[in-house]
């Protein structure tokens, strides 16, 4: 039997990979990105009691603020994104996790928004999280930096928005984890939400989520580079075991029947199977790729700290068990979105939500996308997808009276 | 409502007209199985009417919320009893109630998320309805009832009588009722039962 398994995960060269290593460092303690940093004196108080001082929010932006700052476009993004939504990355060099939706003439109109994608906090391009230095002991946070919830993150934000001198903003809009901060900016801030599209999330982790990302964490904690969390102290990085935390997330993106069309039970670079363990099947090389990719972007303790963000979220907890509570008296016009094959996430979980809404009148669309593509759709190429926020935004823009920046208005 | 067609994009759709006259300027509305959006285009533009719909067809609803319209995919049967009591002035049921499991608990609803409820439909008691059943032997098809009786999604149909009996049955006040021929024409000064039998369709504006 050969076994060639124990290479697999040192296909990138470890010297390339310290350099990766080392710029993703870089990009966390001074990213490509605006910065504010909030001094110790305005701490930002968490949910779990205690309170983080300092601390940074880096971001980007996109388009004009126009003359009465009413054409924000508040940005969430998800678990593994970050700020970079409709740049090159700083890091991978590749388009932003959004660019088919913000941009020139996009649906998030650049020439009529001004789009705002702040790296939420515990997150690792520039926000303050978990490899950030503690002022207590000049080393990094690690297993020491806070635990924090979505709501810690939204707080962060609404921080952000007093920092740009915003009161409220036109739209709040994610997918995912970025849907979640949405719900609860929607629940947190209702007079600073004008409107709201929480696409494919839901209004709590569902247990099977959570129990994902239990196994993703376990990855990395098993990982001996992981170092009890204080791998930056000891100059390691617990890369197999985040690899292996990505891969299965990944599959969790996707659908059965995308990755039957993707791969099928198609072999890699060989004509039959090898009796082995090295990667024979064409979907095995395809997740040592993702998982391996993904670890020259993304902090591990980051993960783990995000990941317990979204285990912890559920807003009808929140309010008395009753989710609609979490809305009652909103005047946010809400527009939510899911896709028939994301199982993360699926259209049950958003109804959930409509009829909660429902239960207070709220004004609310629902569009559920026909698509095979699982929980990644979000992210791709969905054109009703862009229709529903085109079209949403623009009614949106019209009974806010928004005067866009070249003067316009819908 | 497990299934029907999509209402067509014709703005002249006289109902929907008729419909949009009986809404006062400025109100609350929830328009259920609002197709393309038609009406609810109508009462915003024309009405400044804050809409809702809800819409069976996701073809329907992704094409609503494209032009900025508040709907949901939802159907009149299960999606009414999360709405709150009076949440709206005028709670619109159009060319729906004949195509929906329970037509009572349907009105019921209606009656309690509006002040008001608007109800339109084709009605069962035209002539040419009965005179297909009496003489051709078949079950009547006609402009407003085109499908075979086994792809139709109609499956409780009645006439403007029946519809008047049930508002008896779940008390309640009809504040107008009119009944269209085949022209759009409203026919006035009438009786019931020739109503019944000219009328192609009826539209009823109830309250409780």
């Amino acid at each position: 039997m050969r076994v060639q398994n124990r290479q697999v995960m040192n296909e990138t060269p470890g010297a390339e990979s310290f350099a990766d290593h080392a710029k993703r460092l870089a990009q966390g303690a001074n990213p490509q990105s605006d910065i504010v940093h909030f001094p110790e004196a305005e701490p930002l108080p968490l949910d779990s009691g205690s309170a983080l001082a300092p601390f940074s929010i880096a971001y980007q932006t996109y388009g004009t603020l126009n003359a009465d700052k009413s054409n924000l476009v508040l940005v969430c993004h998800a678990l593994t994104g970050d700020q970079h939504a409709a740049n090159l990355h700083p890091l991978t060099g590749k388009p932003g996790w959004w660019d088919t939706m913000i941009g020139p003439g996009k649906p998030i109109d650049t020439d009529r928004y001004f789009v705002l994608c702040p790296n939420v906090i515990g997150g690792c391009m520039g926000s303050t999280g978990p490899s950030s230095i503690n002022p207590a002991t000049g080393k990094p946070y690690g297993p020491d930096f806070p635990v924090i919830t979505v709501r810690d993150m939204v707080r962060a934000q609404a921080r952000l928005l007093d920092h740009l001198g915003i009161e409220q903003a036109l739209c709040v809009l994610g997918g995912s984890m970025g849907g979640m901060q949405v719900l609860e900016w929607a629940a947190t801030y209702k007079d600073r939400v004008f409107s709201a599209v929480p696409i494919a999330c839901a209004a709590r982790h569902s247990s099977q989520n959570i129990a994902f990302h239990e196994v993703g964490r376990q990855a990395v904690m098993a990982d001996p580079d992981w170092c009890q969390g204080r791998y930056l102290e000891e100059g390691k990085s617990p890369r197999k075991g985040l690899a292996v935390a990505r891969m299965a997330a990944h599959i969790t993106y996707l659908s059965d029947e995308t990755l039957h069309d993707k791969f099928g039970r198609n072999l890699q670079d060989r004509e039959k199977v090898t009796f082995g363990f090295d990667a024979d099947f064409q979907v095995e090389s395809y997740l040592r790729h993702q998982g391996m990719t993904f670890v020259d972007r993304f902090d591990a303790n980051a993960y783990l700290y995000i990941t317990r963000a979204m285990d912890y979220f559920d807003i009808a907890a929140d309010h008395g068990g009753v989710l609609a509570n979490a809305f009652a008296g909103t005047k946010t016009r809400f527009c939510l979105v899911s896709f028939t094959s994301d199982w993360l996430f699926p259209t049950e979980e958003s109804r959930e939500v409509v009829h909660a809404l429902n239960a207070v009148a709220a004004n609310v669309s629902f569009v559920e996308i026909e698509s095979n593509k699982g929980h990644d759709a979000f992210l791709l190429h969905e054109p009703e997808l862009f229709d529903a926020v085109r079209g949403f935004l623009t009614a949106a823009a019209r009974h806010r009276g928004v005067v866009f920046p070249d003067g316009g208005k819908v | 409502m497990k299934a029907h067609s999509v209402r067509p994009t014709d703005t002249t759709r006289v109902d929907l007209l008729l419909i949009a006259e009986m809404v006062t300027p400025g109100s609350r509305v929830l328009d259920i199985g609002c197709g393309d959006g038609t009406l609810l285009r109508i009462l915003a533009e024309k009405h400044g009417v804050d809409g809702r719909g809800i819409e069976l067809s996701q073809a329907g609803v992704n094409s609503c919320v494209a032009q900025g319209l508040a709907v949901i995919q939802g159907d009149a049967d299960d999606d009414l009893a999360y709405y709150p009591d009076l949440a709206f002035d005028y709670a619109i049921l159009s060319q729906t109630i004949q195509a929906t499991y329970s037509p009572r608990l349907v009105l019921e609803q209606l009656l309690r998320i509006g002040k008001r409820a608007v109800v339109s439909f084709p009605n069962f008691g035209h002539w040419r309805v009965r005179t297909q059943l009496m003489f051709g032997g078949h079950m009547p098809r006609t402009d407003n009832l085109p499908e075979r009786w086994y792809d139709t999604p109609n499956i409780h149909l009645c006439t403007i009588k029946d519809f008047l009996n049930l508002c008896d049955d779940v008390g309640a006040k009809v504040e107008r009722a009119i009944a269209l021929n085949a022209y759009g024409t409203k026919l006035v000064a009438m009786p019931l039962f020739a109503q019944n039998l000219f009328g192609e369709q009826a539209v009823f504006l109830l309250s409780r």
